[in-house]
């Protein structure tokens, strides 16, 4: 069984909501990105994503492009992410998934990508530049593998929400906003009844993400969907306390 | 009329999702109001009375003689309004934008051209506009910052990334991503995702028919050869699409080389090195590491500076239609100091490059053969940067 579905029926047994931190590969360094996610699961991480950071994040705000920038000038190469997940697995056996974007896969090797994937054991892919409409590309190599490819769906997606996920596996990630990944002091008032829209349309996991950045928000959200993302603001936490793994842990421990 | 997503393997909408419905809605918009009576009629009424189309074919005679072979045509766009071929595409762009009630515009630019041009489409219909250029840019194209802002534009300086023209074009998307509600996007480029490449070259395809027209009347048959520049590639596509049926017609794209292919700093993207990756929502050739980081592009001219290449072009270079050759900084200013001396003509560093390579293939070709070079835009705004290249104080 994939890890992330073992995952969210445990989740379900004892009656609570995913929480599922998102860092950045490299971000301020490979040794540390090892750390960190012992960190984020000894802090309660369901699930943990791993970005691999890429020169032109379409879907990124500013919190993210700079972990990015700051991998990059650590001289982060993509196999870093696959040698930390690797080594990870030694230890750990918390859910996965790697968020990276279409160019990265592209660039490194369609196949390549997807052994490595497989060889460090990941459970979940998430790749935000690649629509249903091109899902033909990549995601028939995926669906012969254990790993998930994770939908994403939008506040406008509409009428394309049960197309979106109809084979959804692992969980939908719904898009809280308009714009990019960060912070956010207010939502768009629809936010709610597009993940309600969503999970009349499937049984898998819906869960939240893109500006959510404290505890209010995910109880907010956690009463209607299955779990919270939350990415900009642990980076911005590692950054702000020069990647102090004591600190970060505390803020993610708060967020539960 | 006919409208695909992909152009072979390229093209595609590799955006996030939030945007798919948006696209979906813009490419209904597109198909069904650009192929109206009342679309073509008011662009051709603007591009008569506002640009002053149709540019003029001009024959260079002057440089016919001194090169010694083919006749040498320049498709004058250098004479549009605001200088360039951009005019064109953003000012159906903009009709577009106003059929579909919106009231602001949004545009990137590199060297300031597009930007320009959109900041001047949006006065001339009343629209709000934001133009997003690198922190770099502005301070190499202070002129042309100033130009948009008597406009009536505002320009975003965008510092993330590099600071250039891919990145202003990242931080456009991800604002029209969030306004896109109110919001219109106005690419300058042959890029994007899909509707984009076709749009805009549906708005620029009349450079070509007018020089294809302009040529039967003037010698009573085709060009042997078409040459036009290529960054992104909207002036070529422009001018080469209504000759790709024509199979006798030669077309050759040029790109940048920089300062030469082999040091690595050049914006050739059907360079040796490049590869195919995803950029700004589309797939196609790119420079980019074995990564698939996009490189930053260089070239002396500023509208030439990107990684990447239409997706269209991308079609045609592997079908073999279009041949994509490479000029570098030098062998450009050579051409823009010729067609200055020659014919009293300052062509852009852009178009530049597509006559260098135009220059030196006419002389071994027959005195009867027949070349054009689209001149995509005209020099003045390069003065600066050819003195510096020259070694000269202004």
């Amino acid at each position: 069984m994939n890890r992330i579905d073992k995952r969210f029926n445990e989740i379900k047994a004892e009656g609570r909501k995913a929480l599922i931190p998102y860092i950045c590969s490299g971000d301020p360094s490979v040794e540390n990105t090892e750390r960190l996610v012992y960190a984020l699961e000894e802090a309660g991480a369901d699930i943990i994503e791993l970005g691999i950071p890429f020169s032109d994040p379409l879907a990124d705000g500013p919190v993210i492009q700079a972990a990015g920038l700051r991998a990059f000038k650590g001289g982060y190469r993509i196999d870093d992410t696959f040698r930390i997940i690797e080594n990870v697995r030694k230890r750990s056996h918390i859910p996965l998934c790697i968020m990276v974007y279409y160019s990265s896969i592209l660039g490194y090797g369609r196949e390549r990508f997807l052994e490595n994937c497989i060889r460090a054991d990941i459970d979940g892919l998430i790749i935000p530049d690649l629509p249903y409409e091109e899902y033909d590309e990549f995601k028939p190599l995926v669906d012969k593998t254990s790993i998930y490819m994770i939908p994403l769906v939008g506040l406008t997606s509409g009428d394309r929400i049960p197309t979106l996920v109809k084979d959804a596996k692992g969980f939908v990630y719904c898009v809280s906003s308009m714009g990019v990944t960060g912070e956010r002091k207010e939502f768009d008032s629809r936010v709610e009844g597009f993940v309600k829209e969503v999970k009349k349309n499937t049984d898998t996991p819906a869960c939240i993400g893109f500006g959510i950045s404290c505890k209010a928000d995910v109880d907010k959200f956690d009463e209607f969907a299955d779990g919270c993302i939350i990415g900009s603001a642990i980076i911005r936490k590692i950054a702000e306390t020069d990647c102090d793994i004591e600190k970060v842990k505390a803020f993610v421990s708060g967020l539960r | 009329m006919e409208i695909k997503k992909d152009f072979g393997i390229y093209g595609g909408q590799f955006v996030p999702e939030t945007l798919m419905s948006v696209l979906k809605v813009l490419e209904k918009e597109f198909e069904e109001y650009c192929s109206t009576d009342e679309f073509k009629n008011d662009y051709m009424y603007y591009m008569k009375q506002y640009v002053g189309r149709p540019s003029s074919l001009y024959f260079a005679e002057r440089l016919t003689e001194e090169l010694g072979g083919a006749k040498i045509y320049l498709k004058r766009e250098d004479l549009n309004h605001t200088g360039a071929h951009k005019i064109n595409n953003a000012l159906a762009q903009a009709l577009l934008a106003k059929k579909m009630g919106k009231t602001k515009v949004i545009a990137e630019t590199g060297a300031g051209q597009h930007g320009v041009a959109t900041a001047t489409v949006a006065a001339l219909f009343g629209m709000d506009c934001e133009v997003y250029m690198g922190v770099e840019d502005i301070e190499r194209q202070k002129l042309n910052v100033f130009r948009m802002e008597l406009l009536g534009a505002r320009v975003v300086p965008v510092s993330s990334g590099t600071g250039t023209l891919k990145d202003a074009t990242n931080e456009a998307i991800r604002t029209w991503v969030a306004r896109a509600e109110d919001t219109f996007y106005i690419i300058g480029s042959a890029v994007g995702p899909h509707p984009y490449p076709t749009m805009v070259r549906e708005f620029q395809k009349i450079i070509g028919e007018e020089t294809r027209r302009q040529m039967l009347e003037a010698e009573g048959r085709l060009p042997d050869k078409v040459y036009a520049c290529v960054g992104g590639g909207s002036n070529s596509i422009g001018m080469f699409y209504p000759f790709v049926g024509d199979e006798g017609v030669k077309l050759i794209g040029v790109e940048a080389a920089g300062h030469g292919l082999e040091t690595g700093e050049h914006a050739a993207a059907f360079s040796p090195n490049s590869k195919v990756g995803v950029l700004h929502g589309m797939k196609t050739y790119l420079l980019q590491d074995e990564d698939g980081q996009i490189k930053t592009a260089y070239s002396i001219s500023a509208g030439l500076d990107y990684p990447g290449v239409g997706p269209e072009h991308a079609y045609l270079h592997d079908i073999g239609r279009v041949e994509y050759t490479s000029i570098t900084d030098d062998e450009s200013i050579e051409a823009f100091k010729a067609l200055c001396r020659l014919e009293g003509i300052m062509p852009a560093i852009e178009s530049s490059h597509a006559l260098a390579q135009a220059m030196k293939d006419a002389p071994s070709m027959d005195k009867n053969d027949i070349i054009v070079v689209c001149l995509s835009g005209r020099g003045d705004k390069d003065v600066h940067t050819v003195a510096k290249y020259l070694g000269k104080e202004i």
